[in-house]
Order: structure tokens, then C-alpha cells, then sequence
């Protein structure tokens, strides 16, 4: 086991290595760094001299990748395109909210998600297997935006009509709110619920998938046929295998998960990472996308390095490939 | 397309009259088609009268399809909504900048051909919806094309050569799969995009070709120890002309089903970079943008939202149940009409 952990964290580097130059590359290929800022009429040449100076924009490609590898390591991410602030305290308090968001969304739907998909499994081609098949194919095909934006102004319209606050429509915390943990429950819901949907509708129909195939095994038939019940045969025998694929499935979902963020916390106008990044992107800020961009890779690869590790612990079959 | 030597069921007294020459001659024949001869013998058992139908793969694909009421109605569906997008120029009863300013704010309505209804500006939103569905399609289609060939090609220069080739080109998809991938999309878009639907379509194929290269590999690593494939070798055939002709024709059905999924993805995807401001910009229509546009009047004016968020639903709906259908349909193993 120790040397499967290690081979796998030692295998991480060069994927680390190669992401981050994959990320500066796509963001330099993009556009010239500085063409909105030289759009802007009060920006003298002098300044923009002093902004390629301080970045090395005239250094040529590499050395520059090299410079920012540093400056990543020795100051935090280094400093934004025009205003010259610290971009670290930023992204560290956008990525709390955010964490707590996608966390909170990502329990919500492997709870109903493998509730779901275990129901559907085990009472297959019953109505309800009917009814959330069509709500996961509708899942699949509603944008995220447009979910968001239903739900805000049903929300709204609720409020507007009977005066009562259950959910909150936007940002994070009210001012002056008795019970933080509750108000911020109220705040994140909407987002949690839409951030949860596509992911629900998507594990329901993997565990649905890997339950069958584990329903039909023999080890199922024989536990049957010794005369266990029919609950411990689900939960015990079926659910614990069925589950062992879907951790993969779930590490591997936090990049969509950053992705989905975008959108949601653009909405419910939550001070978050994605918020962050569409900011930054409307300003043409390289520095702090090409941070935001490294900060969740490096996130998502540490989930799929402990997906892996798990996976390794729960299928010890794969320890040894 | 019938062959036939499935469909004649010849006359019995016909097989004792053959001569020694003739039966050396089918001797050769079934060497270069034993299929075919095999089936001539069976089909003089049968009684006269019961005529065996050949049909070709595609056509009991299509039989296949056929039989999923629910893909074929969204098929039907699919290509009215497709129809009126790439006819919008001639259907659309107002164009797509047309203010009428006494009509502002209109409730969808048949008067004046308002079917959805007008916004802040008195501009005919079925109209708009319609272009809007146009560029969709523009860019849906074109990621499609694109993203097929690119995978296409990569996965089966993967799976054929196998060795270091694979080795590398496999690597660098699990990279691309790690990344976040609709925020790089939007990074690219936002930088590089330039609003235009081309562009913003060349960005997300660039990105999309992943899951169909792995697929292709998959099958190709398979397909590789089939014997025909080493029959073609071993006759000389040049690895274009293996690829070519003897293994892509065998992941037709793959390479078809995840081309309508790209399709419903990239539609998603173009809407929501369009929504964030960084997919298709102004002046191209986008439906999107159309909901970044009017979301401050979705409590006065809700269709304005509605219309070309239900319309997207609507579009990628029926897409994932023609890709179901067709997923069903182009399976080989599945037997289930009878030949």
C-alpha cells in the first residue's frame, strides 16, 4: 500500500509540472497581456514600460514561464497586471467561500444522488425509476444559468408575496443577522441546490448503473439464497461495492464542480472564486486568472490523487496493476 | 441494397444437377466469400414462397432506431426547431434588430406575430429566439465536425500504433481532463474569441475531442487482434488502407452517437460563455446572451427569459434522446430485429 501511495504522489509531479506550463501557454497564446491596458486613454507609455518591466514581458517565452513559476512559489502568485495588488489574499478569501460552496453541493448530491440511484436500482422500471430518469435527463439538459435564474426569482417572488425570508437570492451573509450559521444556510442554498443539480443527475444514473451490474452478481444471488434480508443484502452486499467505482467518479467531478461555480456564484453574486475569475477576465487580468487557473488545478489533482489512494484501499485488485 | 445470394431461395432439384467442374469452381468461390455461399446453401432448405430480406447494417440500425418512439419524436422535434434556426432569415417574421417602440414590452401573443412576446425595446422576441438558435447550431455543429476529426484521428493513430505514441497522446488527454475544463474554455474565449461564433466554435473543439479519442482507442486495441485485421496485414494492405477501410468503418456507431452528444454539450457550453459575456458577442445573435440581456426583467417581463432558456432545454433534450436511441440503434450486439 505505502508504495502504491508513493507511486502515485511521485507520478502527481510531473502532471503538476506539465499543467502549470500548459496553463501559462494557453493564456499567452491567447492575446498580447496588455492590449486592454493599452486601450485605456490614461495610461501613459511609462507605465505600461514599467508593467512589462516589472512582469518581463519582453523575455522571451520560457524564461518568462520560468519567472512566473517563481514568483508563484516566492510571492504568492505576484501582483496584478495594472493596479500592482497582491493576488494571494484575494484568492484565499474567494476560496473559502467557494469551498464552502462546492463541499456543501458535492454532500448534497452523493446523499441523493446514491439514494436515488440505489431506489432506481433495486425497484428498476418501477415509476419511480421512471420519474428520476426523467429528471436526470432533464438535469442534463437544463444550463445551470438558466436553473439559477429560476429559482432566484421564484425565490424573489416568493418573498415579494408573502413577506417571509426562506432563501436568500444573493450574496453570502445579511448584515445584522442574529444566527450566522443559519443565515449563511439561507444564503447558500440556492446555490448549493444548483450547483447540486447536474451532479445529481448524473451520479443517480452511475450508481443506478453500477448497482445493477453488482445486483446480478453471484455473491448478491448467494447472500439471497443463504436467506439474508433484503435490506442488509442492498446495503451490505450490493451498496458497499456498487460504491467503490463512484469515488473515482466524484474526485474527478470537483474541476466541474470550480467550472459550475462560475456560473452560480455570477448569479447569487457570491464574492467567490468564479466570481473572482469572470472579474478579472472582464478586466483581462492574466496574472490572477493564471493563479485562479493553477490554485483549482492543483486542488483537483490532489482530490484525484486521493481518489486514487482510496480507491486503492477499497479495490486492493488495483494496488497491484 | 440486396444481395443475391440471400434473397434467391433457389429451386432444390437445382443442387444434384452440378457438375464436377462446377463444384471446384464453388470450392474457389467460397474461399473469397464464405458467407455468402454459406447462406445460398441454407436458403434452398426453406420452403418456396418464405423469402429471405437481406438488410445492411445500416438498415437494421435504422429499424432499430425506429423502434424507440421517444428518440424518433425528438428526431422530429430536433429537425423542426434545426429547420426554423437555419431558416430563420426566411421564417422569422421581424428581424433581429427591429424596434417597434409602441410595441414594447409585449406579452406573448399571436397578434403582430409576437408568439413570445417583445422586449424593453419592442423588439420581436420569437424573431430573435430564432436567430439565436441559428448561431447555436452554427457553433454546436461546427464543434462537432471538428472535434470528431481531431478526435478521430488521434485516437486512432493511438490505438493502431500503440508503444510510446499512445503512451504520450494518452497522457496528454488525462492532462486535459484534469483541468477545469469550462474555465479554460472561458479563459480562451474571454482572450482569444473576439465574440465571434467561429472562433468561440474552434476553441471548445479544441477541447472536446478527449472522450471521443479514448473511445476510438478502445475500440481500435480491440480491434487490432480481430482476425480480418490480420488477414489485411498479412495480404499487404498499408496501414492507411487498414484504418481506412477495415477498422473506422467498425466505429462508425461510437464516433455517430458521441458526435450528437458533443452537439448538446457544446450548445450548453456556447450559451453559458455567451451568458458570461465571453462566447458570441453583439452584433451575432446568441441565446445566451439573450438571457445575460433581460435577466433584470424577469419579474415584469418573464418570457423574455423563458423563451430561449426553454428553448436550449428543448434543443438538448432531444438531442440526448436521439444520441439514446442512437446508442441503442448502432450497437451491433443488440439483435433485437429480427433479420
Amino acid at each position: 500500500m505505502f508504495t502504491y501511495i508513493l507511486r502515485r504522489v511521485l507520478y502527481s509531479i510531473p502532471v503538476l509540472i506539465i499543467t502549470s506550463f500548459l496553463i501559462f501557454s494557453f493564456v499567452q497564446i491567447s492575446g498580447d497581456p496588455l492590449n486592454q491596458v493599452r486601450q485605456i486613454p490614461r495610461v501613459s507609455q511609462s507605465t505600461i514600460d514599467s508593467i512589462i518591466e516589472r512582469n518581463n514581458l519582453d523575455d522571451p517565452f520560457v524564461l518568462q514561464y520560468v519567472y512566473w513559476v517563481q514568483s508563484v512559489f516566492t510571492e504568492g502568485f505576484g501582483t496584478t497586471l495594472l493596479s500592482n495588488a497582491p493576488i494571494l489574499p484575494d484568492i484565499k478569501r474567494v476560496l473559502g467561500n467557494t469551498l464552502q460552496l462546492i463541499i456543501a453541493a458535492e454532500i448534497l448530491a452523493v446523499v441523493l444522488a446514491a439514494i436515488i440511484g440505489v431506489v432506481s436500482a433495486v425497484r428498476q422500471y418501477s415509476i419511480f425509476d421512471y420519474v428520476a430518469t426523467t429528471f436526470s435527463f432533464l438535469g442534463f439538459a437544463t444550463p445551470s444559468f438558466f436553473l439559477a435564474l429560476i429559482l432566484q426569482i421564484t425565490f424573489t417572488n416568493i418573498f415579494l408575496a408573502t413577506d417571509t425570508r426562506i432563501f436568500y437570492t444573493s450574496g453570502l451573509s445579511s448584515a445584522g443577522a442574529d444566527n450566522f450559521l443559519i443565515d449563511r444556510m439561507q444564503h447558500l442554498a440556492l446555490p448549493v441546490i444548483t450547483l447540486a443539480v447536474l451532479g445529481i443527475a448524473q451520479f443517480s444514473r452511475y450508481v443506478r448503473a453500477s448497482m445493477l451490474e453488482v445486483v446480478n452478481s453471484d455473491y448478491v444471488r448467494t447472500a439471497r439464497a443463504k436467506g439474508v434480508k433484503q435490506r442488509t443484502v442492498v446495503m451490505k452486499h450490493a451498496l458497499r461495492n456498487a460504491m467503490i467505482p463512484f469515488v473515482t467518479a466524484i474526485a474527478l467531478d470537483f474541476g466541474a464542480l470550480f467550472g459550475g461555480a462560475i456560473v452560480t456564484e455570477t448569479v447569487f453574486s457570491i464574492d467567490g472564486m468564479g466570481r473572482y475569475l469572470v472579474d478579472n477576465l472582464g478586466s483581462r487580468d492574466v496574472y490572477p486568472v493564471m493563479a485562479w487557473l493553477m490554485v483549482t488545478s492543483v486542488i483537483v489533482i490532489v482530490f484525484n490523487l486521493v481518489a486514487d489512494v482510496i480507491y486503492g484501499y477499497l479495490d486492493p485488485r488495483i494496488r497491484y496493476d | 441494397m440486396t444481395d443475391p445470394n440471400l434473397s434467391a431461395s433457389q429451386p432444390l432439384p437445382q443442387k444434384p444437377k452440378k457438375t464436377e467442374s462446377s463444384i471446384s469452381q464453388r470450392e474457389k468461390s467460397e474461399g473469397a466469400d464464405p458467407v455468402g455461399t454459406q447462406a445460398a446453401e441454407l436458403s434452398t432448405v426453406y420452403e418456396e414462397g418464405l423469402e429471405v430480406k437481406a438488410r445492411s447494417q445500416w438498415q437494421l440500425a435504422f429499424g432499430r432506431f425506429l423502434r424507440h418512439k421517444l428518440a424518433v419524436a425528438s428526431l422530429i422535434l430536433l429537425l423542426l426547431i434545426f429547420a426554423a434556426g437555419i431558416f430563420a432569415g426566411q421564417i422569422a417574421p421581424y428581424s433581429f434588430r427591429e424596434q417597434v417602440p409602441l410595441d414594447a414590452r409585449l406579452a406573448p401573443t399571436l397578434e403582430g406575430q409576437h408568439y413570445f412576446g417583445t422586449d424593453v425595446l419592442g423588439r420581436d422576441y420569437f424573431s430573435r429566439t430564432l436567430f439565436g438558435i441559428q448561431t447555436s447550431i452554427r457553433v454546436a455543429l461546427l464543434v462537432a465536425l471538428l472535434s470528431t476529426l481531431i478526435g478521430t484521428v488521434i485516437g486512432s493513430i493511438s490505438g493502431y500504433f500503440g508503444g510510446w505514441i499512445d503512451n504520450l497522446l494518452m497522457r496528454f488527454v488525462d492532462l486535459i481532463l484534469t483541468l477545469p475544463i469550462l474555465a479554460v474554455l472561458l479563459v480562451i474565449a474571454a482572450l482569444a474569441g473576439q465574440g465571434s461564433p467561429t472562433r468561440v466554435a474552434i476553441i471548445l473543439a479544441l477541447f472536446f475531442w478527449t472522450t471521443l479519442a479514448r473511445i476510438i482507442r478502445g475500440n481500435f486495441l480491440s480491434l487490432r487482434e480481430k482476425e480480418y485485421v490480420e488477414a489485411a496485414k498479412a495480404s499487404g494492405a498499408s496501414d492507411m488502407r487498414i484504418i481506412f477501410r477495415h477498422m473506422l468503418p467498425n466505429s462508425f456507431g461510437p464516433i455517430i452517437v458521441n458526435a450528437t452528444l458533443i452537439v448538446a454539450t457544446a450548445i450548453l457550453v456556447e450559451a453559458t460563455l455567451s451568458f458570461l459575456g465571453f462566447g458570441v458577442q453583439p452584433p451575432t445573435p446568441a441565446l445566451g446572451k439573450l438571457i445575460d440581456d433581460n435577466r433584470g426583467f424577469m419579474s415584469s417581463l418573464p418570457w423574455l427569459v423563458i423563451a430561449p432558456g426553454a428553448t436550449i432545454v428543448a434543443m438538448v433534450l432531444c438531442i440526448n434522446f436521439v444520441g439514446d436511441g442512437l446508442r441503442d440503434a448502432l450497437d451491433p450486439t443488440q439483435r433485437r430485429l429480427r433479420a
